[in-house]
């Protein structure tokens, strides 16, 4: 059997089609096994040359692109914006040609405005993957979120997921809120009213204020991360107050299924949107998504960049 | 020109049957066997090539399958990628003898991809490529150490084996190769 992506980029999951998102899927849980390996390497992207361009601050996601290059053999080169010309006053679209001249396969984007990738992919000619554009998407991080999903629980469709946190600033909610419910599961945010954007039912979810209402019953409970650094404006009183209303501890967490499994994206703030006990204990799997997000990028380099590049609708 | 059956299900079994003595006369016994199938219809060959090996001699030889999908040398050349499939090296295969297995012998570009793809798991004492049919029309060096059946072919033709667990049936049939089969 064969099949491919429809589009030479990766922008954001609102616009892929069910079966690709259960191609890429099904190829990342082949690739899970690769990093198993005592050489975690195949030869199939040799030659190929991958950026990794961020304008924002990234521990994970940017090695995590970076490994996945790397162990399918293609070269991988990373520019942080405090060390390039962008300081100098260059403009986005300019770098990205000047980048597009060294004849690179794929430039992977984390930008802090919306839509940047998109700008990027309209003017250069290799593969763009949105690795985060401001409060839009984050498709890579969905992807293995839905790939931790299937692991643990052997399907998608049916369950319910309920996303706690700043949804309004939040574009892993955004994502997951697409992908989720396009494999067939209910999708429930949760947060404060400053937190929860007029109308986000039109992407396919349904929304509470109340963190217990969203919990229970939940087969997946997703925290999000207090973005401590967008918070300006108040939109929470207190730390302190956000835990308790917010926070997942063993008491909210009772009101979930009873094996529930609990995704976070990392970087987490312990005490305020997760305590201490929860993410250490037995229903985590954070750190089993860190490990998926490499082979879920590993079958992204392989779908984008495998295929001859005839025909690819741009 | 229609479709011609050119190996029933008692053939099949006969010639695996023949290509398990071969196995373990050449290796004497099943001493340092390794069993390896190239998915899909490989590696259920390479399981009933394992039950056979097993009755006769009353062992228990490691079964696997190897994957050569990430080491082909089409990648970024033909629009589609191929399915991965199943990588499963149950055992260490260093200086081991690694009997890989597959259905149809054809230009021998996956058996490379294969053999490249074992030699990131540790270096065998030997490969020794068993193979159902052999078509003919190698493009590169490669030789099978056991065949069941030589069938030469023309390149208008496509050879398929079918079996039970893939395909619901149990032969092997030739037959033009329809426009979208053909590379």
């Amino acid at each position: 059997m064969t099949a491919r992506l429809k589009h030479k980029d990766l922008l954001g999951l609102e616009t892929l089609e069910r079966e690709e998102i259960e191609l890429i899927l099904s190829t990342a849980e082949s690739f899970r096994e690769v990093s198993e390996r005592d050489i975690k390497k195949v030869p199939t992207l040799r030659g190929r040359t991958v950026i990794n361009l961020f304008y924002e601050a990234s521990t994970r996601t940017r090695t995590s692109f970076e490994i996945a290059a790397k162990r399918m053999s293609a070269d991988a080169v990373n520019i942080s914006v405090s060390t390039s010309s962008v300081v100098k006053g260059e403009t986005l679209r300019d770098t990205a040609k000047n980048l597009e001249a060294m004849k690179p396969d794929c430039i992977v984007i984390r930008h802090a405005s919306a839509g940047t990738p998109h700008l990027i992919a309209k003017s250069v000619a290799c593969s763009v993957i949105n690795a985060g554009d401001g409060a839009h998407e984050h498709p890579s991080q969905a992807l293995l979120d839905m790939l931790t999903v299937k692991e643990k629980l052997g399907s998608i469709d049916g369950i319910k997921l309920a996303i706690i946190g700043d949804i309004a600033h939040s574009r892993v909610a955004r994502s997951n809120i697409y992908g989720f419910s396009k494999l067939g599961a209910k999708v429930v945010v949760a947060g404060p009213a400053t937190m929860i954007p007029p109308g986000i039912e039109k992407l396919g979810c349904a929304a509470t204020f109340s963190a217990d209402e969203a919990i229970s019953g939940a087969d997946v409970v997703m925290m999000l991360r207090i973005q401590l650094e967008r918070q300006d404006e108040s939109f929470f009183p207190t730390a302190r107050e956000y835990s308790r209303l917010y926070g997942l501890d063993n008491l909210k967490l009772a009101r979930a299924k009873k094996d529930v499994i609990i995704l976070h994206p990392g970087p987490i703030n312990r005490g305020v949107e997760i305590s201490s006990e929860v993410a250490d204990g037995q229903y985590s799997v954070i750190l089993n998504q860190v490990t998926n997000g490499v082979a879920v990028r590993m079958a992204l380099f392989y779908l984008l960049l495998g295929a001859s590049k005839e025909e690819v609708k741009k | 020109m229609k479709i011609k059956i050119l190996m029933d299900e008692k053939a099949i079994a006969r010639a695996l049957a023949r290509i398990a003595h071969e196995i373990l006369e050449r290796n004497k016994g099943t001493d340092g066997l390794v069993i390896l199938g190239i998915p899909t219809r490989g590696y259920e060959l390479a399981r009933r090539l394992k039950a056979v090996i097993d009755a006769i001699e009353n062992s228990d030889v490691p079964l696997g399958a190897v994957d050569a999908t990430l080491y082909r040398d089409d990648v970024g050349i033909k629009k589609t990628q191929p399915t991965l499939k199943k990588m499963d090296i149950p055992v260490s295969i260093d200086d081991k003898k690694v009997i890989m297995v597959d259905d149809v012998l054809f230009t021998g570009r996956t058996i490379r991809a294969a053999m490249n793809a074992l030699m990131d798991f540790g270096r065998p004492l030997s490969i020794q490529l068993a193979v159902l049919v052999d078509r003919g029309h190698r493009e590169l060096p490669i030789k099978a150490d056991y065949v069941g059946k030589n069938i030469p072919t023309s390149l208008k033709e496509g050879v398929k084996v079918k079996l039970l667990e893939t395909d619901g049936s149990c032969e092997v049939v030739v037959e033009p190769l329809k426009e979208v089969d053909k590379k």
